[in-house]
């Protein structure tokens, strides 16, 4: 009887990441179809046409190219400001971080057609002309709050006295931070980094408000709908996921090197 | 943490608030700010009076916002019975596999969002893998579909959004003390007792932070609407892309905008309430 709710539960498991894989399967599956039409959503032939010409579509490429600098940009800027709101948050005790709590949680807990859409009200407002620089905005605001509450919830377990004993040391503050602080935060600020980097090259409803007559990717695939659905989309979204794929290897190889050499046990993704 | 700070010197009482300021100014003016000039456009009517945005948003979209919420709840409640099993079988059942289970449970949303989407669009298509599977089990009719439904449109918001689920139920979980639950097997509880009694109730807070995450995203999207259903599953996102973007009536836009978010909030208020939890995120 046991063992039987046992294997059903494994069972059920089991088929809950089979579903998320699904449509990921059909992703790469499809990235070696060679469509009938200009729609690549009915299977027609096996073919290595797309991956020996990843590139065919300009306008696909230079939504990629602009996704990427929004992305780097964006997470560069988020990283610094969440890492040091993080930080704020464990080390000290201050009147109002309880404000700054609350603060970096609502923009999780509104929708993103509300983000983007009052956002927009404030650049009309202002006479602002939607481009480059409202996307990059938009999505440095919603990456500080997953930045921050990601690198808080990594470095709460750390031992600060080490700080101190540096300092007794003789360390000046400047270079407890460069050596004992920043590389025992250093994991869980690169977890985050990635986590910003991988919600901006997908975000798509903010974008949306604030693009104007720029076109990211996700945009790009959007309008892909009505004029024609390459299978070179499905070849640039197999090679981010590869590309996600060892990024993620290497910081949980990283992140358990670090916390082996420190002692430290601290399960890499939470 | 606390003690930790060195001294009471002056320099590290102002130091938390010059860390936190970027940061928090940021937040201030492209998110507080912007909700604030939402309420500003909603109520600047050209000419009528002030509530004229708010009345048609609710009088002409009501449909709009109850079936978003509906699908929202619906998406919800399936990621909740799809999720708390995995995450429960990952904290407790993995052993040394659990790093490489949580990393297979984030790995497919590191594909764009709207690929995904239109992954599913393949699938569900007429003539599709999923309607022949559903025909030869005689579950649909010879004309029967799946694209264009209420089913394809809420069970694409459920999967979008169980990671958001599933992550916060993994956490709350792995934190229980196993021993709790060995004291409570010892105590002859019999293992369905030991995970109401103990395990459940302690996963509460992972299971409140985890349909919020699920549900206010699943409320606010269009896309699942948009590609995989018809017309008449439109959801109220939809309105607010094509109020604000194509016909820019701005003072029904913001209004139907705020209404949203007002709902929300007082949802998400009202549901800390009743689980008696503040924890989030």
């Amino acid at each position: 009887m046991r063992r039987l709710g046992r294997w059903f539960l494994e069972g059920v498991a089991g088929l809950v990441l089979a579903y998320l894989f699904l449509p990921i399967f059909v992703i790469v599956l499809y990235s070696f179809n060679k469509p009938a039409g200009k729609f690549n959503f009915v299977w027609k032939a096996f073919s290595f046409d797309a991956w020996r010409d990843p590139f065919h579509y300009e306008a696909l490429v230079d939504a990629m190219k602009l996704s990427l600098r929004v992305a780097a940009l964006s997470t560069a800027v988020a990283t610094v400001f969440g890492t040091l709101i993080a930080l704020a948050l464990t080390r000290y005790r201050f009147r109002g971080s309880g404000a700054v709590n609350l603060l970096l949680v609502l923009p999780l807990t509104t929708p993103e057609v509300v983000l983007g859409s009052s956002l927009l009200s404030l650049f009309l407002d202002l006479n602002a002309r939607t481009g480059f620089a409202t996307i990059v905005i938009a999505h440095i605001m919603f990456s500080v709050s997953y930045v921050a509450l990601t690198v808080r919830a990594r470095i709460r377990g750390f031992d600060w006295t080490l700080e101190e004993a540096a300092m007794d040391l003789g360390a000046t503050p400047f270079r407890v931070f460069w050596k004992v602080t920043l590389p025992i935060i250093a994991p869980g600020i690169a977890a985050a980094a990635m986590l910003a980097f991988a919600l901006s090259l997908d975000d798509f409803i903010i974008t949306l408000f604030n693009a104007g007559n720029r076109i990211t990717y996700p945009l790009y695939v959007y309008g892909a709908r009505r004029a024609a659905f390459p299978p070179q989309i499905n070849v640039l979204a197999t090679a981010i996921l590869l590309l996600s794929l060892l990024a993620l290897g290497a910081t949980v190889l990283w992140q358990q090197r670090t916390l082996r050499q420190r002692g430290m046990a601290i399960t890499p993704l939470a | 943490m606390a003690g930790t700070a060195a001294g009471g010197s002056r320099r590290s009482r102002l130091a938390p608030y010059l860390l936190v300021a970027p940061g928090i100014l940021w937040l201030l003016v492209f998110f507080v700010a912007p909700i604030i000039t939402l309420a500003q456009t909603s109520v600047a009517v050209p000419d009528g009076p002030w509530w004229n945005g708010f009345q048609r948003a609710l009088g002409n979209y009501g449909t709009h916002f109850f079936r978003s919420f509906r699908y929202a709840l619906g998406a919800t409640l399936i990621a909740l019975a799809l999720g708390y099993p995995l995450a429960y079988v990952i904290a407790f059942r993995a052993g040394k596999f659990k790093n490489l289970l949580l990393g297979l449970v984030v790995l497919p949303f590191f594909t764009t969002f709207l690929v995904r989407t239109f992954a599913w669009k393949t699938i569900l298509n007429d003539g599709g893998p999923a309607v022949w599977l559903l025909q030869q089990v005689h579950l649909l009719g010879a004309g029967g579909r799946l694209l264009d439904t209420t089913v394809a449109v809420v069970g694409g918001l459920t999967y979008n959004f169980l990671p958001f689920m599933i992550l916060p139920i993994y956490v709350s979980l792995e934190k229980i003390d196993r021993r709790l639950v060995e004291a409570a097997e010892d105590l002859y509880s019999t293992p369905i007792g030991a995970f109401r009694k103990v395990v459940l109730p302690l996963s509460l807070p992972g299971v409140f932070a985890g349909s919020l995450l699920t549900f206010i995203p699943a409320a606010g999207d269009f896309i699942n609407a948009q590609l995989l259903g018809s017309p008449n599953q439109q959801m109220i996102g939809t309105v607010i892309q094509n109020q604000f973007l194509e016909v820019r009536d701005y003072p029904l836009a913001a209004s139907l905008s705020f209404v949203l978010m007002a709902i929300i909030t007082i949802g998400v208020l009202a549901y800390a309430r009743v689980l008696g939890t503040e924890e989030l995120a």
